[in-house]
């Protein structure tokens, strides 16, 4: 089943929860903690395909499309454990969406989970190369 | 005073906490409560003072345009830009002011020699020889120079330890060498190269040697007649002094023989549309208003470093750097990358089992500027078979206690990630 659950719902649940730590630390270790729950590719699919370029680490992002629920599903992994926790955050609120949903998505609660600025979307290249490579390939399969 | 009075004890004189005093950014806290340990300056180092003042004074009271100015203060700006071309020149030990060039930087300088003088002495066929530790700045442009004319570029290879292996440059610098191109310090790794032997076994077979003295010229004196370089290019900001310009050093026999790199006003002699005929050295190579207030600003900076008494300022830099790699050392987990005996203000390292990226990121969250990355030498990082480095990188103002800082970093990093 498609999940219910707005892209902005999750965003704001991930701000609420990392607000729950009162220091740096204790937000980092959340992070890192979430990458490890990423739903994790497969390293057989680690190929150029799925490589995001412009990290500072190995990135890997793959797609994929569920025609009958017209979501798309996301699996990721990284080498640096707090890009793996970014990663698994933006996958956290675009998993099972639409594409045209994945394709608009606002990125502004990572502006507000009390991480660096240079983690913000419009700072960090990785990060934005990693949310552009999903919006690029929610592009291909919009109906 | 008494003639007899004995001179001052000539022993060597650094007081860094005063010296750390002139460089406003360095008293800055990072992140409200934490105060800014800065190691980063293989990157950019910080402004003193002087050169920021210098900057401000320009702007306020001399600014003009130069050369063929008729009035006073284009007059005094030609002046103070032409004063600061003999401060490089004395800080470089130049023969003449006119081998001083004023480009953008260590990479416009390279590529300046590369386009100018590299199409007159490289032809198909040829070699251009690199080392393995190069910048990319001292790699592109002549991969370029290469294609254009159908040169092939060799490359002399480091040791595990991080030096060039002197033993095999025979088998490297040959006949067909038609020019070298050689960093004088790695960027990433630290070794100072021998640049003087290889010029000069590249000079007994009549090759040029070109230098990239970008991280040279803020922690070694230079003296490009000693070394007889033939070209040696360097930026300000790496040497307290501003971003946007550096310097090119060529001797007078080669920069006068080099067709102009740029066309433009300033660096003619007569235009006409049947044809134009082009100044002598420097301003052939200075088209178009130069950077006026940075060259003003670099001079001062120059000033600055010379006012020092730089072998004392050496021995602090050395002991810094040595307690910084025993600290680190230490840690369990770190490996220093680039070990070679002759080696300045760079400690580059991995961690096992973190990645540089997430060391670099938690380091700068305690106030710890490093850089992370392979520093624009994916060539060098590649032999090492590794995703990058973690590097801090020292300058005269920087203290035991910065090293100390960062190996505390560390720690925690370790403690975090480990």
């Amino acid at each position: 089943m498609p999940a219910t659950d707005t892209i902005s719902d999750r965003a704001q649940e991930i701000v609420d929860e990392f607000a729950l730590f009162n220091d740096w630390m204790g937000r980092y270790e959340h992070l890192m903690e979430l990458g490890d729950d990423i739903p994790v590719i497969d390293d057989d699919d680690k190929t150029d395909d799925h490589y995001v370029h412009g990290c500072q680490s190995d990135v890997w992002i793959r797609a994929d499309y569920d025609e009958d629920d017209n979501v798309l599903r996301f699996e990721g992994d990284s080498n640096a454990k707090i890009t793996k926790g970014l990663a698994a955050l933006v996958i956290r609120v675009l998993n099972e969406q639409p594409p045209e949903a994945v394709e608009s998505a606002e990125f502004d609660f990572l502006d507000e989970i009390g991480l660096q600025d240079n983690l913000s979307s419009q700072r960090n290249n990785g990060l934005r190369a990693m949310i552009e490579q999903m919006r690029e390939r929610a592009r291909t399969f919009r109906n | 005073m008494p003639a007899t009075t004995s001179p001052t004890t000539d022993t060597a004189s650094f007081d860094v906490e005063a010296f750390r005093a002139d460089f406003p950014a360095l008293q800055q806290d990072i992140y409200e409560d934490t105060p800014l340990v800065y190691l980063d300056n293989a990157a950019t180092s910080q402004k003193p003072t002087s050169v920021i003042d210098r900057l401000d004074h320009f702007y306020r009271h001399e600014n003009s345009n130069v050369h063929r100015g008729v009035h006073r203060l284009s007059q005094e700006a030609t002046d103070e830009y032409e004063s600061a071309r003999a401060s490089m020149q004395t800080f470089l030990n130049a023969d003449r002011p006119e081998e001083v060039i004023f480009t953008r930087g260590t990479t416009e300088g390279l590529n300046l020699v590369a386009s100018a003088f590299g199409q007159m002495v490289v032809e198909e066929g040829d070699e251009i020889l690199l080392t393995e530790m190069e910048h990319h700045s001292n790699i592109v442009p002549w991969q370029m120079l290469a294609e254009r004319v159908g040169a092939e570029i060799r490359v002399l290879p480091v040791t595990d330890r991080g030096e060039l292996q002197m033993d095999r440059l025979g088998e490297f610098l040959t006949e067909d060498t038609a020019l070298m191109a050689v960093t004088h310090i790695s960027n990433t790794l630290g070794t100072i190269n021998p640049v003087a032997d290889l010029i000069d076994a590249a000079h007994a077979i009549d090759v040029p040697v070109v230098v990239d003295g970008a991280q040279s010229a803020p922690h070694l004196s230079i003296d490009v007649q000693a070394l007889d370089a033939d070209f040696f290019a360097f930026s300000g900001h790496k040497m307290f002094g501003p971003t946007g310009i550096g310097i090119l050093y060529g001797k007078y026999e080669h920069l006068d023989a080099m067709p102009p790199y740029q066309g433009g006003g300033d660096m003619i002699d007569q235009v006409s549309f049947d044809g134009t005929t082009h100044d002598d050295p420097p301003h052939k190579f200075e088209a178009g208003t130069p950077n006026i207030a940075d060259v003003v600003g670099l001079g001062t900076a120059a000033e600055y470093i010379m006012d020092l008494d730089w072998e004392a300022v050496q021995a602090h830099e050395e002991d810094v750097l040595a307690h910084a790699t025993e600290q680190a050392r230490a840690i369990d987990g770190v490996r220093i990358i680039g070990t070679a005996p002759d080696k300045t203000s760079v400690l580059s390292f991995v961690f096992d089992d973190v990645h540089p990226y997430d060391a670099g990121t938690f380091l700068d969250r305690m106030g710890i500027t490093v850089r992370t990355g392979h520093h624009c030498t994916q060539p060098l990082v590649k032999r090492y078979g590794l995703p990058g480095t973690i590097r801090a990188s020292f300058a005269a103002y920087n203290t035991r206690d910065d090293a100390d800082a960062l190996a505390n970093g560390l720690r925690k990093v370790k403690d975090m990630l480990g």
